[in-house]
């Protein structure tokens, strides 16, 4: 793969806020056209990431590329070319979406601005409601309307921190949907979530914690690597079987899903003889399944936190 | 600059004076602030200042005119600055505003003294702050009889027991009746701007870092300069508009003169608003939060206020504090505006406030680009 088939290349990034070390060593490769996921618990250093890629934040140390040019030296060439929507809504909220959108356009020096604005207004459904002051938009609204924003001026790489964050199912389907229309156009996505359907819905992912980037590669590829087994169990007293799961050998973590316990552990073997004794006498039924990810970044994210 | 665009710096100004618009609370401070100022500071403000500035222009070098010039210094109200020759000159030095009064001491005055002729002795004082001069003024009478009543020993004793030896004459120039709004009306218009230019202005930006779309407008090629400056320009004209209330109030209620042209007075008041909009802008630059950008506000606006004439007479201030007094914009300000509005001052006699206004703008502007932060660290 050579360096120009690459969105972003970064490597070694750090970056320390006070004494605190908040990105750590971040190396990080998106592909043209790819839609690559970001997740990671609360503050393990995400934002700060998608900021350093996007001239935001400049990095302690580190190097790499963004749409190739350089993220220390050329920001302003980075900023003309990358989309970036912040976590929070940060359009204003005393400007309508018209005056929004026509602001954000004069600021990329967009031609033919009024066309480009009408376009996005009426791809987004909003063309009769563009008097509406963006603050009185719902929570969902807001997030296209940012989209909307973030895309105008045709960008070749998009930043999106937690997009979808606290927006209905249906939208949230609706924007993946519009995102797998835009990496099929060849546009770039760099996308973080706390989702796990999400994160499945990324070609690629990157999981951080902690400043550390903890795993990378594609969502079957990185439940293979952590080599987790899992075991469903259902039926009825699961809150006492996983009272007594607790502490077991081979037993690392029991997450309930449902009218299902989730038990998992790195000792195959271990795990195995637990559950064996387990099972013997109860009228609980043991099923060996295949570890998903949210069992995985369960895993991870208890391993750092305990290290 | 590299890479300015004046598109992104049309759009920054659109979207400032949209939002301003829609922000009614704002709106109504620039109308409420220059309306409640004028009704309130319409009351006087008094004080006694000492060792004015004054200028003796003598015809006669008797031992007598010696001695009512050293009356005058030991009245602590006057300082002799200087001696002048020409009428020319002590009508400069007065229009100027270098000294507060010039003495004129007739030819002839001993022997008209001794000749028990009362010669008149003019002096004339810069009124246009007067309650600078007031005291002075009432104290002269006194002067003039205890400074030759030493003179009067011997064969001129007998001179002694008359009323008055000397006719004091003050002709109070600039101010003739000494009306205090005179000199308050046009002092308020400095006032009001520095309030709300530098105050508005330093809301702007903090109040795009306080609601989040700071980080927007970094995500943008916009240039710090683009910004900074395009945030200006709404807030101009409504300092125009406030400018032009106060002219309105001061011509319609409180029947100010206006020597000076109308339009030197704007031109005057436009430097004046760039100076205290820049510092505004400068200050967002370093405040965290729209909070810590009012009390950087208040703690310019109080100095301001005390330091630069407007509160009290600046030349009754002591050294030090004329000193802090003449490194604020307000001092430069009110002397121009009061030139202009009572003097009719001429471009030249304004220059010399001039100059501090400009450097003020272009060293508080150089830290403001210094310290705009083009990232969020």
């Amino acid at each position: 793969m050579s360096a120009g088939d690459l969105a972003i290349d970064v490597q070694q990034l750090n970056k320390h806020f006070g004494d605190k070390h908040v990105v750590k060593d971040l190396s990080l490769s998106v592909r043209r056209g790819e839609i690559y996921g970001f997740l990671g618990p609360n503050g393990s250093g995400k934002t700060t990431s998608i900021r350093m890629l996007c001239g935001l934040l400049t990095p302690d140390s580190g190097s790499g590329t963004c749409l190739g040019h350089d993220v220390i030296r050329d920001t302003a060439a980075i900023k003309r070319e990358v989309g970036y929507m912040t976590q929070r809504f940060s359009l204003w909220e005393d400007l309508n979406l018209r005056e929004n959108l026509d602001f954000i356009a004069r600021m990329y020096g967009m031609r033919e601005r009024r066309r480009a604005v009408d376009e996005a207004l009426e791809n987004l459904g909003l063309a009769a409601r563009q008097k509406q002051l963006a603050g009185a938009l719902s929570g969902g609204w807001k997030q296209r309307l940012a989209l909307a924003a973030c895309m105008l001026h045709k960008p070749r790489l998009l930043l999106l921190d937690e997009p979808t964050a606290g927006v209905d199912p249906k939208a949230r389907r609706d924007f993946w949907q519009a995102i797998h229309e835009l990496a099929a156009d060849g546009i770039s996505v760099l996308v973080s979530t706390h989702y796990m359907d999400e994160a499945e819905r990324c070609h690629r992912l990157a999981y951080i914690a902690y400043g550390n980037l903890l795993a990378s590669g594609t969502a079957a590829s990185i439940i293979e690597q952590q080599k987790l087994s899992t075991w469903s169990v259902s039926g009825a007293d699961l809150a006492a079987l996983a009272q007594q799961l607790q502490g077991m050998p081979g037993v690392a973590q029991i997450t309930p899903f449902g009218n299902t316990l989730h038990v998992t552990g790195r000792d195959e073997q271990a795990l195995a003889a637990s559950v064996a004794r387990l099972a013997e006498n109860s009228a609980q039924r043991w099923e060996r399944i295949q570890p998903g990810l949210e069992d995985v970044f369960i895993a991870l994210m208890e391993g750092t936190a305990q290290s | 600059m590299k890479g300015f665009s004046w598109s992104r710096w049309i759009g920054i100004m659109l979207k400032e004076f949209i939002q301003l618009r829609r922000d009614r609370l704002t709106f109504g401070m620039i109308i409420g602030i220059p309306v409640m100022q004028l009704m309130l500071f319409g009351f006087a403000i008094n004080s006694d200042p000492k060792s004015l500035p004054t200028a003796v222009i003598s015809a006669d070098n008797s031992s007598l005119a010696r001695s009512i010039v050293a009356g005058l210094k030991n009245s602590g109200y006057f300082r002799i600055v200087r001696e002048i020759s020409s009428e020319a000159e002590a009508d400069r030095q007065i229009t100027e505003g270098e000294v507060q009064f010039v003495v004129h001491i007739p030819e002839n005055l001993a022997r008209r003294v001794v000749r028990g002729e009362r010669p008149a002795l003019l002096i004339e004082a810069d009124a246009t702050d007067p309650s600078a001069t007031a005291n002075a003024v009432s104290a002269l009478s006194g002067i003039g009889r205890t400074a030759l009543a030493r003179e009067f020993t011997g064969p001129l004793a007998r001179l002694a027991p008359l009323p008055d030896p000397l006719d004091i004459r003050v002709h109070r120039r600039f101010n003739p009746e000494g009306v205090t709004q005179y000199n308050i009306v046009p002092g308020l218009l400095g006032v009001i701007l520095t309030m709300t230019m530098v105050l508005m202005n330093g809301l702007a930006m903090t109040r795009e870092r306080e609601r989040g779309t700071f980080e927007n407008l970094l995500a943008t090629p916009a240039q710090p300069v683009e910004v900074m400056t395009g945030k200006l320009v709404p807030y101009i004209l409504i300092g125009l508009l406030q400018v032009s209330l106060v002219l309105l109030a001061a011509h319609f209620i409180f029947h100010v003169p206006m020597q000076g042209s109308l339009l030197a007075i704007y031109a005057v008041v436009l430097l004046f608003i760039a100076a205290n909009l820049t510092l505004g802008i400068t200050f967002s630059t370093l405040a965290r939060n729209q909070l810590q950008a009012m009390q950087m506000t208040f703690f310019y606006f109080l100095p301001s206020i005390l330091l630069s004439g407007f509160m009290f007479p600046f030349r009754g201030m002591p050294g030090w504090a004329q000193v802090l007094g003449n490194l604020l914009p307000l001092t430069h300000f009110l002397r121009l505006v009061r030139g202009l509005m009572l003097k009719g001052s001429a471009a030249a006699e304004l220059w010399p406030d001039i100059w501090p206004l400009l450097a003020f703008m272009l060293v508080v502007m150089a830290a403001g680009l210094r310290f705009y932060r083009r990232t969020l660290d």
